[in-house]
């Protein structure tokens, strides 16, 4: 099971540019494919993970192998994700310091960004669905669509803090839907 | 050895305010490395920041073993790994034991209910944010829709997806080379190489 888990992590560790959400369906599809955890579930862990300081894609990762194994699930997938960018940042600072000027890394990262913002809608999407936010036309759905709606705003347009958001929708959360 | 427990104490002081992406450690490593301790000139650290965003993996936690492999060499850059994630770690393991215990009490699922759509728009301002860096001409916002709808609709393993974008990065430069085309890799006034990976 550890050595399942260190081997997931550490593929997703591989890929994790910018340990953001954008690595977040890949963590998703792989331990929903695993049977380890549902969506639902899943977001619920991004949702603790993102109230978290830390890195979004490290907390999600110790989170997720913490429900799974316990103290040695959190530290394998931990030490899974940061494995892979510390070899890599490593040969980086030996030998290529320079290689943010270069020209192929450069027309890579114009191939990957707009692919990461895809990813992120993308886990934006399925969470959505998940979560019932598309699931038909009554007063749950709606009221579901304007936490949404405002989260977003004041994301966005107040710059008000991603955890106090969350907090925020917590607390409505509790007083409307219990 | 001193040197070595003085880095890990420093990053590990610092970990817990990497809230919400690694950006927010910049002043902060900048007073504690710079002017504090003077491991470092300014220039160097902006210059780690940037090739730290280009590397898999959180910016936070890279930036900490860049610096910590400049200080020290590799004894320094795993001091300095370890030190900056085991703050954060030990967070997220009793927050996870606490929703182990309480995520089936009526209360806390009702939290939970209103705050997963916070979470959805949390991801969607994700999006938002990188916009501008990540979507720098009609090549780009073709490539951006063309993954989507290979995830969305094609169920494309997302892995998969990133090495497309990649590949496709290359190859589309390289016509757009062929062809003459100016692109944004060629345009200097853009900091493109400075955050490469900002927010991603």
């Amino acid at each position: 099971m550890l050595w399942l888990l260190f081997k997931t992590f550490f593929l997703i560790g591989l890929f994790s540019f910018g340990g953001g959400y954008a690595i977040i369906p890949v963590i998703e599809a792989e331990v929903v494919r695993q049977g380890w955890i549902t969506t639902q579930q899943f977001t619920d862990i991004v949702a603790v993970a993102g109230m978290s300081p830390g890195p979004i894609a490290t907390n999600t990762a110790v989170f997720t192998g913490y429900q799974i194994n316990g103290w040695s699930g959190a530290v394998v997938s931990a030490a899974a994700m940061v494995l892979p960018s510390l070899f890599i940042v490593l040969v980086v600072a030996m030998f290529f310091y320079r290689l943010n000027h270069n020209r192929v890394m450069k027309s890579v990262f114009y191939g990957l960004r707009p692919v990461v913002i895809a990813l992120i809608l993308y886990a934006a999407i399925k969470f959505a669905l998940s979560n019932g936010m598309a699931a038909g036309i009554n007063a749950h759905t709606a009221s579901l669509l304007v936490i949404f709606l405002v989260s977003l705003y004041a994301l966005i347009k107040r710059h008000t803090h991603p955890a106090y958001v969350l907090v925020m929708a917590g607390i409505i959360g509790m007083a409307f839907y219990s | 050895m001193k040197q070595l427990f003085d880095i890990f104490l420093t990053f590990f002081k610092l970990s817990p305010i990497t809230f919400g992406g690694g950006y927010a450690m910049i002043p902060v490593i900048q007073q504690e490395i710079v002017e504090k301790k003077r491991w470092l000139e300014e220039e160097e650290v902006a210059d780690l920041f940037a090739l730290s965003g280009s590397i898999p993996g959180a910016i936070a936690i890279n930036t900490a073993t860049f610096i910590g492999y400049r200080i020290a060499g590799i004894p320094g850059a795993v001091f300095a790994t370890i030190g900056v994630m085991v703050p954060t770690f030990f967070i997220v393991v009793v927050l996870s034991i606490f929703y182990g215990f309480f995520h089936d009490h009526p209360k806390v699922e009702a939290a939970f209910e209103g705050i997963r759509p916070a979470v959805v728009a949390l991801i969607v301002f994700a999006a938002y944010k990188i916009r501008k860096s990540a979507v720098v001409d009609k090549t780009t916002f073709a490539v951006a829709a063309a993954a989507l709808v290979l995830l969305l609709f094609f169920h494309i393993h997302p892995v998969l997806v990133i090495a497309l974008g990649a590949a496709a990065g290359v190859l589309l430069i390289g016509v757009k080379d062929r062809l003459g085309i100016k692109t944004a890799v060629d345009d200097s006034s853009q900091q493109l190489d400075y955050f490469m990976g900002a927010d991603i």
